[in-house]
């Protein structure tokens, strides 16, 4: 029986990523700035985008010969676990998962939507069209010379200038590249996400064949490890979120007093903190050992491994660590002043996307105990 | 320094010598670690194994050839103890000495100690135990109040010791005694002993665990009288050379003998035990719920492993500096624990027969992992004072 590696490495690429992140997440995002973003209409600052462009990030995982540098998606998940100790939000990752599905269908066709997310352009992937995470089945189709369905939870739909659509023509699923001016505001509802610091709309679409992309090859398949891909970096935003949470609760126990006492002494506050800790110290593994088995290539039968073990013990976590936080602020964990909510709307958002951690169990128990063939 | 091929040719040569030479099933329960040889059967057998072992070469390898090692780089100790695990074969009973006491001799010993000792543990000749916990005292060894006064070219010891592992059996004992009671820190009164246990006024009573298996004594002395020469280093330093030996147990630092010293329960081993068995009139390993247990299981499993490697990343550790070495022991425990109690819990009806019972399955071999894992959840420090230590020394929360 295997049970996929437990090696883990990390270059020096991914530590100097990592550091500059670090630092310009910090900058980019202290939380009165994620807080004066919660209502904004578009949910986040084009100047942060902007900056990000500049330092590449759009093209780390793409090729050179497209614009891109070539890092490897490795090196994605530092970044994402930046971007979620700080609850930044920007178009980013539905950006780099548009690139990721279109790069691997190793369809000529994508060259210049690749070219453009390298270059800056936002782009998303319309993954779902109800709630569920697992099914594979579509209603969106291109037939008699129109593109004709609709989506729902399409990230960061508001501004994207190209849209990446899964739709069924003649009973093969293809890949419908769509730019952001093709969906009319008649066809767009913007969702009220949980998470407010995130963004996303359900779309109609009814889009002449003609004025479309369409990209054939390996369109199922790459929709399938792209998804896979998206489980990681929101598990690699959330175990970056639990960082904060936990520290956030913390230092409410280390100043907080009650009968006399720092609450933070009490052993019912003390272990359970712990727990969150351990709990955060396994998803870190997780993320980073799933960072070190993911390549350009077709995912491993490792690299699922890798992936549904860290979504679910990352978003699991995450949930964990937000419900505590609020409960531990007590009466202030209440309101929507503490901070306390900011990332358990956050846990609660990310447990579902790209899967939540029982359908993720679900899929890894097929590999482990099936012996399902990649 | 030994060559891949050399190293490869080695583990080769393990291999093929444990394949030939494992015993076969004695047809008595074998205890599934150190802590638990309760029957002269089970010493006897133990004993002989260690022996073969020993003769063949495969323990005791880095130790210094003129006490019984051969003088070996570690990595072949270390490649002999992964195919011993591979294998399963039993353990190298004699742990208190292959792993603690040996190890403090060769490093801190004299000539002397080093020749009367050494040898023999390696062997398996000459059992030790440990006496540092007392009654009163369990984690916290600074306040032992066991008494050892010098008279003459002797040392009376007055006292009891609890969780002696194989007291009744060993011939030597590591003893932190009280030399001194008006010292201003209570550490300083202390000194360490090579004491031996076969003399008048020490007396072990051996203590049945919650399994029904033997396996610990508590330690009682009256009166007895030990050779002065017994002391190691000086009186009143014994503090440090007990925390050195701790070092050794918990691993921290090198110079073990090498050898199992628990039978290793892995993840796939529980999978084995399910597979065929039933569930609701079909396969337990195709129930949807039994199905997510098990892969919260291995989820951990797998992160606690990948963690012992990412604590040497350092730039992976920043957020919480020393979480991961702080927390391991609290964390393999308790998820060992978890896990045999989840393979107790999905045998069915069958979960709830025991070790004498010729229908248990894999003789009762689970709910004796299971009731044995508090060993480790509870010794050693119990997992609510690492949480403590955790919470306190890396999450900073006041005591």
């Amino acid at each position: 029986m295997d049970f996929g590696k437990t090696q883990i490495s990390f270059s020096e690429e991914q530590a100097m990523l990592l550091d500059a992140a670090q630092g310009l997440c910090a900058d980019l995002s202290p939380i009165d700035k994620v807080r004066s973003l919660l209502e904004d209409d578009i949910g986040y600052d084009e100047t942060a985008w902007q900056q990000m462009v500049e330092m590449g990030w759009t093209g780390l995982a793409l090729p050179e010969s497209v614009g891109g540098s070539d890092f490897g998606l490795g090196a994605l998940v530092p970044l994402f676990e930046c971007m979620g100790k700080r609850l930044l939000t920007t178009p980013l990752m539905s950006t780099v998962l548009a690139a990721e599905c279109l790069r691997r269908t190793g369809d000529p066709a994508a060259v210049t939507s690749l070219e453009q997310i390298a270059a800056g352009a936002k782009a998303t992937v319309a993954f779902v069209e109800a709630d569920d995470w697992g099914s594979q089945h579509l209603t969106t189709s291109i037939e008699d010379g129109k593109l004709q369905g609709s989506k729902r939870h399409v990230a960061d739909a508001a501004d994207a200038t190209i849209f990446v659509i899964p739709a069924m023509r003649e009973g093969v699923k293809v890949l419908a590249v769509v730019r952001g001016d093709q969906i009319d505001t008649a066809c767009r509802t913007k969702h009220d996400v949980l998470d407010a610091t995130r963004r996303a709309q359900s779309i109609t679409l009814d889009i002449a064949e003609a004025d479309i992309t369409v990209i054939a090859s390996n369109a199922e398949k790459a929709l399938e490890e792209t998804q896979l891909i998206g489980a990681l970096l929101v598990a690699a935003e959330s175990t970056g979120a639990a960082v904060s949470c936990l520290n956030v609760t913390v230092d409410y126990l280390k100043t907080r007093k009650q009968f006399g006492k720092l609450i933070g002494s009490y052993q019912a506050l003390k272990h359970p903190s712990v727990d969150i800790l351990c709990a955060i110290e396994s998803s870190k593994s997780l993320i980073y050992q799933a960072a070190t088995e993911l390549n350009a290539d077709a995912l491993s039968r490792d690299a699922r491994i890798a992936c549904h073990m860290a979504k679910s013990k990352a978003s699991e976590t995450l949930v964990f660590a937000g419900d505590r936080a609020v409960q531990f602020h007590g009466g202030m964990g209440f309101t929507y002043e503490c901070d306390a909510q900011l990332y358990l709307r956050r846990g609660l958002w990310a447990q579902q996307a790209f899967g939540d951690p029982m359908h993720h169990r679900k899929r890894l128990a097929q590999l482990i105990l099936d012996d399902e063939q990649v | 320094m030994a060559t891949e091929q050399q190293l490869e040719n080695f583990r080769q040569e393990v291999a093929a010598w444990l394949k030939a030479n494992k015993p076969a099933d004695p047809g008595f329960l074998l205890p599934q670690s150190f802590m638990e040889v309760g029957s002269e059967q089970q010493l006897d057998f133990l004993r002989e194994w260690q022996y073969k072992l020993w003769s063949a070469g495969y323990l005791g390898m880095a130790w210094p050839s003129e006490y019984g090692g051969q003088g070996a780089e570690p990595v072949f100790q270390s490649i002999a103890d992964k195919e011993m695990s591979r294998a399963s074969v039993p353990i190298a009973f004699n742990v208190i000495g292959l792993g603690w006491a040996g190890p403090l001799i060769n490093d801190v010993g004299t000539e002397e100690e080093k020749r009367k000792y050494l040898k023999g543990i390696l062997t398996g000749e000459d059992i030790w135990c440990q006496g540092f916990s007392e009654p009163d005292h369990g984690s916290d060894l600074g306040s032992a109040q066991c008494r050892a006064v010098r008279d003459g070219d002797e040392y009376v010891i007055n006292g009891s010791k609890i969780w002696t592992t194989m007291g009744n059996y060993a011939k030597y004992m590591i003893l932190l005694a009280r030399t001194n009671p008006n010292t201003d820190r209570k550490y300083d009164g202390l000194s360490f002993f090579l004491s031996p246990m076969k003399v008048p006024g020490i007396d072990p009573k051996p203590i049945r665990k919650l399994t029904g298996e033997y396996g610990f004594t508590q330690t009682y002395f009256n009166d007895a009288r030990i050779p002065a020469s017994c002391l190691m280093g000086e009186e009143g330093k014994g503090w440090q050379l007990a925390m050195q030996t701790l070092q050794y147990e918990r691993g921290a630092e090198a110079g073990a003998a090498g050898g199992l010293s628990m039978v290793r329960i892995a993840f796939e081993d529980m999978i084995e035990m399910l597979q065929g068995k039933q569930r609701d009139g079909s396969e337990v390993l195709q129930d949807p719920v039994v199905r997510d247990e098990l892969m919260q299981l291995l989820i951990e499993d797998k992160a606690i492993s990948i963690g012992e490697k990412r604590a040497h990343i350092g730039a992976l550790n920043n957020d919480f500096r020393m979480a991961l070495p702080l927390s391991t022991k609290l964390r393999w425990t308790e998820h060992a624990r978890r896990m045999r109690l989840a393979a107790v819990r999905l045998q069915g009806a069958g979960g709830s027969l025991y070790v004498q019972d010729s229908q248990a399955i894999q003789g009762g071999f689970w709910q004796r992992a299971y009731m044995q894992s508090f060993s480790a959840t509870i010794g050693g420090g119990t997992s609510q004072v690492q949480a403590n230590i955790v919470a306190e020394h890396v999450l900073g929360l006041p005591k």
